[in-house]
């Protein structure tokens, strides 16, 4: 691999950046050591808890552009009068998202197109607009990781406004990517310098299982294919992969409070539900599991490059780990594409 | 557990059973439920400490085909699940194997469910110390404190719903919290949503868990809620002498009543 | 003249509390105008979800009331809702809900005095330990959460 110029941020400026961010009103996202495991939490300074070798967060910062409840506006009605209040949009936080793995940052680009699909939601379009995304490229991964089957790898800056790499003396090589980024480097100038380095070799090698495209081909026809029961037996139905799903965009609309005052509230939903798709007259048009696992499969790697030209899926892995009884998508997914379609 | 197999094999190749419900090798490590259903891939069955799911969750399903004998590998809390499940009239016995595994990892074959009744009488059913412990920490609390502890836990809780579905005995075809008029239980995520939601759940499983911890097993963000019902189970065994998943024909402890149970805050 | 005034429901039953209750007003004994009562068949009715609504509503305090122990209309009602209060009322003191705000008792249709002095007890009770702000806290929780 070939030497490149990178922009250096070392390890003794961080502090420095982090105040900075926090000072100009940003409210920074960053992946934090808690015990054994590392979650998402926000912080105001850069602390050494901050783990930048984590394989993979339970949670996806998905909740910052789609939070799990968001209330979308109150609304009053006396007698004739009905009147809406929408949140003051310029009061949405301005997210710095830290430290995001590859697989996260380019999940942002799904949930975009499905939130301006038909009809451009200023929520979400709002909270992406103020968020600037600092990505990190892997250098560990596990058995559950799979981005470079779904055409990511773990050093690609697709998504993030700044891409950082860890290099062996604990700095980070920083690429600029978007002017977003530039904003973030000409805020803090003085604490970048310069250096010729070799990217690649800091990264982790994440095997690929299968080749996207081939399982979209496959998946073509697959609709009464007999795979589908067979892998969903053991589902037991819950939303912990929809849920931990970085990509996920399921949800449900809720009128809290009372007829002459409340509010309607956004909130997440789960296409795993038994009750997503049930009608009021008593259909069901996904009645058993099998359907919803078959729905879950194609919705992201069928229908939406199809209508929104992007996969749902980003290889984070994090479905098949929270899935309490083991349902893991790469394995299925290989299977797929080695097993008959009809029997 | 070659003997497992063994066993696996006969059962399909008599048709005895038409499913066997057990674990298989799962990835990354990890054990899985699996269902058998040729005896050429019983060869797969495995038992060892891994396999912790508490496999009575698919006996209620109705995701197996009617009509079909099923064996269930069942541990000592599948045991406990099957028994409260019969107890609640959940399961046709003529339809349901039950193949024990011992915590020595020996085969039991049951006749029927009484003589799992029988075996679960003859084991150690007491709260472990572990167990205890954990309630004590949260009971030595001040309100204050534990309505913090609570808040906070809660507050994590995005509603995925895995208790719900790991628990062998939600069993409800229209769960309380899907239920929409009215609306019992506040449905987005938020505090009050989680609060009502957490306690329904408790309630509703109130001295009718029989302490799996399968609920915060599966949850994905590790919610200790296992102790909601472990707290009431204790509190339901105090007071009325009643736990769960111990006999096929007592009645359970909120369906019935004695005119002397004592407490000591109406007035 | 800016003493809290609390806000408390009262379940009772139709058959011995309401008619005691009845019996406190044409008695025309005074007592604590605080007091919401609403009217259900029995105690066994009452589940405990309605008290997470009043409360969710913006009740301070709850008085849950019916027929004594062997005067259920139903013979068996208020037995079975004393095991679920016994049930209940353990959950909510483990969840730190503040059990004291909740008032338990038997009323009997020939005891209007009691009533009375049920509902000032209580209501002097919630004055004491004031507005229930834990509870109003989570309920008017910002709506926008944020992941983490």
């Amino acid at each position: 691999m070939a030497t490149e110029n990178y922009k250096l941020l070392k390890k003794e400026s961080l502090p420095a950046l982090f105040d900075k961010l926090t000072a100009s009103g940003k409210t920074i996202y960053a992946p934090v050591k808690n015990g054994e495991k590392t979650e998402f939490d926000v912080v105001t300074k850069y602390s050494n808890d901050i783990n930048d070798e984590y394989i993979q967060t339970v949670q996806s910062l998905k909740g910052t552009v789609f939070p799990k409840v968001e209330k979308l506006f109150d609304y009053k009605s006396d007698k004739t009068d009905t009147s809406i209040q929408e949140p003051d949009f310029s009061k949405f936080p301005q997210n710095v998202l830290w430290g995001l793995h590859p697989c996260d940052a380019a999940a942002f680009r799904p949930l975009d197109a499905t939130f301006r699909w038909d009809y451009d939601d200023k929520y979400f379009l709002t909270r992406m607009k103020l968020t600037t995304v600092v990505g990190l490229s892997c250098s560990k991964h596990d058995d559950y990781c799979f981005c470079t089957s779904v055409d990511i790898s773990p050093a690609s800056s697709d998504g993030s406004d700044i891409m950082l790499t860890k290099n062996k003396a604990g700095d980070y090589l920083v690429e600029i990517v978007t002017e977003k980024g530039q904003e973030v480097y000409d805020m803090a100038k003085e604490l970048f310098g310069e250096i010729s380095d070799d990217k690649e070799s800091y990264i982790t090698d994440v095997p690929k299982k299968f080749d996207l495209n081939e399982l979209n081909k496959n998946l073509d026809g697959s609709f009464e294919a007999p795979y589908w029961l067979a892998q969903s037996m053991r589902c037991i139905g819950c939303g912990a992969c929809a849920y931990v799903c970085p990509t996920c965009t399921c949800f449900d609309l809720q009128d809290e409070g009372a007829a002459n005052k409340g509010s309607r509230i956004k909130c997440w939903d789960s296409c795993g539900f038994g009750h997503f798709t049930l009608h009021t007259s008593g259909h069901n048009p996904r009645e058993t599991q099998s359907q919803r696992w078959r729905q879950r499969i194609l919705h992201k790697f069928s229908y939406m490059p199809d209508r929104i030209k992007v996969f749902g899926c980003m290889g984070c892995g994090r479905c098949s780990r929270a899935c309490p009884v083991d349902m893991n998508i790469s394995e299925n997914l290989i299977k797929i594409m080695e097993e008959p379609k009809n029997e | 557990m070659d003997k497992l197999k063994q066993l696996a094999k006969e059962l399909l190749s008599n048709n005895q059973v038409q499913i066997i419900v057990g674990y298989e090798e799962g990835t990354v490590g990890k054990a899985r439920p699996a269902f058998i259903s040729s005896p050429d891939q019983a060869d797969t069955l495995i038992y060892d400490e891994r396999c912790i799911h508490n496999l009575a969750v698919y006996l209620t399903q109705h995701k197996l085909p009617g009509n079909t004998k099923i064996a269930v590998i069942a541990s000592f809390p599948v045991m406990k699940s099957i028994i409260t499940l019969a107890s609640e009239k959940q399961l046709d016995e003529n339809f349901i194997k039950v193949i024990g595994i011992s915590k020595d990892n020996n085969i039991i074959e049951f006749k029927d469910f009484a003589d799992i009744e029988r075996y679960i009488n003859q084991q150690d059913l007491s709260f472990t110390p572990e167990e205890q412990a954990l309630i004590d920490k949260i009971d030595a609390m001040s309100m204050e404190e534990r309505w913090e502890y609570w808040q906070n836990e809660f507050s994590r809780c995005f509603k995925c719903y895995a208790c719900r579905s790991a628990c062998p005995m939600c069993y409800c075809t229209l769960c309380i919290t899907d239920f929409n008029q009215p609306q019992w239980v506040s449905v987005p995520s938020h505090k009050l949503g989680n609060f009502e939601w957490h306690i329904n759940r408790a309630m509703h499983l109130a001295g009718r868990c029989i302490g799996c911890d399968e609920c915060s097993r599966a949850c994905p963000l590790d919610l200790p809620i296992n102790l909601l019902t472990k707290k009431l189970s204790m509190d339901i065994q105090k007071q009325f002498g009643y736990s769960a998943g111990q006999s096929l024909t007592e009645p359970y402890a909120l369906s019935t009543y004695k005119p002397d149970d004592k407490e000591t805050f109406i007035r | 003249m800016n003493e809290f005034e609390p806000k408390v429901v009262a379940f009772v039953c139709n058959w011995c509390t309401y008619a005691g209750a009845d019996l406190t007003g044409t008695s025309r004994i005074k007592y604590a105008p605080n007091v919401k009562i609403i009217r259900f068949p029995c105690t066994g009715r009452i589940d405990f979800m309605l008290i997470l609504k009043a409360f969710a509503k913006g009740a301070d305090g709850i008085i849950i009331s019916g027929c004594h122990p062997n005067d259920c209309h139903y013979t068996s009602g208020n037995f079975h809702a004393k095991r679920r209060w016994m049930v209940f009322r353990t959950m909510l003191d483990f969840l730190g809900v503040d059990v004291n705000r909740i008032t338990f008792s038997w009323v009997s249709a020939a005891e209007g005095a009691r009533w009375a002095e049920i509902v000032n007890t209580t209501v002097d009770g919630i004055k004491k330990l004031g507005p229930y702000d834990n509870y109003r806290k989570m309920v008017n929780e910002e709506t926008e959460v944020n992941n983490g």
